[in-house]
């Protein structure tokens, strides 16, 4: 069973290098991003995320929905384990995996085949358990004889299905992605499609980062909208992107 | 809340001990991306160290004196060992944020981060101690069995070193003109060290201060010592073992109460 449960969990950073606030940032802080304060002992913060409460149960695919700042990367982040609340609670239970920046540690100079363990390692991945997988990678990334030659030799497509063919050999029960993850070309597209389902449809929760309400409307049951790192609303799909984006074509064309 | 944080701060270096094998690949990466496509890699390194020790040695050997015999083993583990100590506190400083696209991104044990540094520096001291044969070899030095100690003496010191990397990369991702204030007082504490300069030289007035009272120096003692044929002396130990048991109880306090404040600083 998978659980996420926040209470009240907030993200303040200090930021230790802005010497105070000045007009052009209140006005800045209107038009993006957290909201910019000061703490107890006057040193300039901004919260990232303010008192968010809500909690992710089996089953749930949540949206997040949020202009640029509101906090979405930071919300991911926090579910992932990286950021620790900096008060509130954020209780996580059970094994979480990303999609978020999969080609994180890559090393151009290296051979394909050593991208693969490494990225392994560093998703957790145990050599031995990379071996059985090894396979399998190296035909889903149709590199054939390339896997043994440095990443700098390879294409643009030809890195990008390397490293979605490592990161989706994971299984968690928690997934993050932020936006869709689209790959390669036309015949590829379909497979990357499909294996990417599969991972999606095998997780217990979804936290799914996006601006396209298309996709939200197709993957979700859950939405939160973020603004300026608090929620501003969460329920149904339907409900919230209507009031996010507007009322839909369709509907508009019924009235 | 104390005992806690000390808690917290063993079971992230627990589970970094677990991931030993991402340390590895991720140690070795860093090493190879330095010398990938170079023919001689890392072995750079030791030739421009081998023969930075040959200069000094004939210049110091001959203003202090010294029989060659003697001195360059003396130089060459010492300049050896330094250069090891020094690079792991200095980009101990750096370990934290060199990896913050890492830290930020994945839920990794931090300790992971220090422990690469030092396998990675680790490494290219393995490459660097190629040149202590040679050196014994041409200045016709017997190698006497009391050598083996050495690795005790390195585990010592390895354990102090790690804690203070652990503390300083927790301190400069925080305040991050501490790396360069570190970096100038290593720079000190070198020339204050027996290093370049043996320690009888010293009249036995100044010795307390800059052998007795000098932690690089008993560091140093216990691994180069052996590797000399000398036994360290039970100073030399209770001192390095001394700093490890106080370092670390600090250090996992100090670890544990700033370890989730990490992410938010980089």
């Amino acid at each position: 069973m998978a659980l996420i449960e926040f209470e009240n969990a907030t993200v303040e950073f200090a930021i230790y290098n802005a010497t105070g606030r000045s007009l052009k940032k209140q006005l800045f802080q209107i038009a993006t991003g957290g909201q910019i304060g000061s703490d107890e002992r006057g040193r300039v913060v901004v919260r990232a995320l303010e008192n968010l409460t809500f909690s992710l149960h089996d089953g749930d695919r949540v949206g997040l929905l949020g202009h640029n700042g509101a906090g979405k990367s930071t919300l991911l982040r926090m579910l992932s384990g990286v950021y620790e609340p900096s008060s509130g609670r954020a209780r996580i239970q059970g094994k979480v995996g990303s999609l978020i920046d999969i080609s994180l540690g890559i090393d151009h100079e290296a051979t394909g085949r050593e991208n693969i363990y490494t990225r392994g390692a560093l998703l957790g991945i145990s050599r031995s358990n990379m071996k059985k997988h090894i396979d399998e990678i190296i035909e889903f990334s149709e590199l054939g004889g390339f896997i043994d030659m440095p990443l700098r030799t390879y294409s643009t497509g030809m890195h990008l299905r390397l490293v979605f063919a490592v990161s989706t050999i994971l299984r968690p029960e928690i997934l993050l992605m932020d936006e869709w993850l689209s790959v390669g070309d036309e015949g590829f597209k379909h497979r990357a499609e499909a294996r990417l389902a599969g991972m999606v449809e095998a997780t217990r929760i979804l936290v799914l980062a996006s601006h396209s309400r298309e996709l939200i409307m197709k993957t979700c049951n859950r939405v939160i909208w973020l603004e300026h790192g608090k929620i501003r609303m969460m329920g149904d799909p339907r409900t919230v992107t209507d009031a996010y984006f507007g009322a839909a074509p369709s509907e508009l064309h019924a009235a | 809340m104390l005992k806690y944080s000390a808690v917290a701060a063993m079971s992230d270096i627990a589970a970094a001990t677990r991931r030993i094998p991402l340390v590895g690949i991720l140690g070795w990466q860093d090493v190879r991306q330095r010398y990938r496509r170079s023919a001689l890699g890392p072995f750079w390194l030791t030739i421009s160290m081998g023969v930075m020790i040959a200069t000094i040695g004939i210049v110091f050997g001959s203003l202090f004196n010294s029989p060659m015999k003697e001195f360059l083993p003396f130089l060459a583990s010492g300049i050896i060992l330094w250069g090891f100590i020094s690079t792991v506190i200095n980009e101990g400083c750096v370990s934290f944020i060199a990896s913050d696209a890492i830290i930020k991104q994945l839920p990794i044990p931090l300790f992971v981060h220090v422990l690469r540094m030092t396998w990675r520096n680790a490494i290219i001291l393995g490459h660097n101690l190629l040149i202590l044969p040679i050196v014994f070899i041409a200045v016709g030095k017997p190698i006497h069995p009391i050598i083996f100690v050495s690795v005790m003496g390195f585990a010592l010191m390895l354990a102090n070193l790690l804690w203070v990397a652990l503390i300083l990369g927790v301190a400069c991702a925080r305040f991050r003109d501490l790396a360069q204030m570190v970096g100038s007082i290593l720079q000190v504490v070198f020339y204050l060290t027996p290093i370049m300069w043996l320690p009888h030289n010293l009249p036995a007035k100044v010795s307390i201060y800059l052998l007795d009272l000098n932690p690089a120096y008993h560091l140093l003692e216990i691994v180069r010592a052996p590797l000399l044929g000398h036994a360290p002396s039970a100073m030399n130990w209770t001192m390095a073992g001394a700093f490890a048991v106080i370092g670390w109880t600090a250090a996992l306090f100090f670890y544990g109460y700033f370890r989730r404040r990490i992410a938010y600083w980089l």
